[in-house]
């Protein structure tokens, strides 16, 4: 979504009302329960986010210049050093470190790099459509953010295909934007 | 993007992680041999900090590093990188060359008879907003000052009234601030193409 990203494609940008931010802020949290404890930390009560709006639909909120959240349609995702910060209020997998490479130049996540020896899915089932954080086989922090397309139980069985559509990683357009 | 802090394992949950940044590539540094300049990265990171250099790099570190790839996996891949890395390399050094080849142009253009504009090209080695640069321009000179596209679709600024050595004065400044003397500063003068005379009838 954000591979070819660059600062010609934001068109506008505008301060948003406070009742948007508080409306913004539950829906972050419905989302992504495990976030609830740190949202006042993330988007301060007093604090003024700024709405830019982009091409194909997609809105990025900043505080101070930087991105904190996205959105494109009605899904809210948090920016991935957000996700570097808070790393266990979310949903994670793990892919093996072959797919590395794979994934830092924006290619979706297919199964076999979920399911080898070097990747971890989690226990219980993450039902499909899930927002996961995709983190790697030796490394502590998560490079890329994406959408289950199947069930990790469908990824455990079936083993074939795009497991996980790849949203936002290190390195792609959003990451290198600066708004200033 | 050079966020420096120290790792701290997380204690509570409410507290932030800290993650370091690469400043070269941006990425956690563990991300640095998957990006273009590890090598770069690698410099930075021996010298803002050690401890994770250390980490990250030390031979027991990399000895450490078990991998569920098989070994001929392994290789391809480091190759691969390798590959991806000269590249990168060859590329950036391309783009240096160019950067330093190229020079801001600064035109005098007459409008009316004692009335010029400056046209300021070949800014885009400042790699800063046109629009901010312009209005910076504006408020440094108390003049008007605008961004439009020139002949060859690039951008350049265009500021009103006479105030062509002052701009040079500024860019040069703002140049050697940068470090990049080696990029020239030219300016010259364009006059408007006259009119060719009408051969005057004689009565």
């Amino acid at each position: 979504m954000f591979k070819k990203f660059t600062k010609e494609d934001i068109h506008s940008r505008s301060n948003i009302k406070s009742s948007v931010q508080r409306g913004l802020k539950s829906n972050l949290i419905q989302e992504y329960p495990g976030l609830e404890a740190v949202v006042d930390v993330i988007i301060p009560k007093k604090s003024q986010l700024v709405l830019h709006k982009c091409e194909d639909k997609i809105a990025l909120y900043s505080i101070d210049d930087n991105v904190v959240i996205y959105q494109q349609q009605d899904e809210v995702l948090p920016f991935l050093k957000i996700v570097h910060k808070y790393p266990s209020c979310f949903q994670t997998v793990q892919v093996d470190r072959g797919a590395i490479k794979f994934v830092l130049s924006g290619a979706n996540i297919m199964c076999p790099g979920l399911t080898s020896k070097g990747a971890k899915l989690p226990q219980e089932n993450l039902p499909k459509g899930t927002i996961v954080i995709i983190n790697a086989e030796g490394k502590e922090n998560a490079l890329a953010i994406g959408k289950l397309v199947m069930s990790t139980d469908e990824i455990k069985s079936i083993n074939k295909g795009i497991g996980i559509e790849l949203i936002h990683y290190l390195g792609d357009g959003l990451w290198n934007l600066s708004l200033d | 993007m050079s966020e420096v802090g120290i790792e701290s394992g997380q204690v509570e949950i409410l507290a932030p992680k800290e993650v370091i940044y690469c400043g070269v590539c941006s990425f956690p540094p563990e991300y640095c041999e998957f990006g273009g300049s590890f090598k770069k990265c690698k410099e930075w990171l021996q010298k803002n900090n050690l401890e994770l250099f250390e980490k990250l790099y030390s031979d027991e570190a990399l000895a450490h590093a078990t991998s569920s790839l098989s070994i001929e996996k392994e290789e391809k891949i480091s190759a691969d990188l390798q590959k991806k890395q000269k590249k990168e390399e060859a590329k950036q050094e391309r783009e240096m060359a160019k950067v330093l080849s190229s020079k801001v142009l600064i035109k005098r253009i007459e409008r009316t008879k004692r009335k010029h504009v400056i046209a300021v090209s070949g800014l885009e080695v400042f790699n800063v907003d046109m629009k901010k640069l312009a209005k910076t321009f504006a408020s440094k000179f108390a003049t008007g000052a605008s961004v439009t596209k020139n002949a060859e679709k690039k951008e350049e600024i265009i500021i009103q009234g006479d105030v062509g050595d002052a701009v040079e004065k500024y860019l040069t400044g703002l140049l050697q601030e940068k470090g990049l003397t080696d990029i020239k500063v030219e300016q010259i003068d364009e006059k408007m193409k006259k009119k060719k005379a009408e051969p005057v009838k004689p009565e």
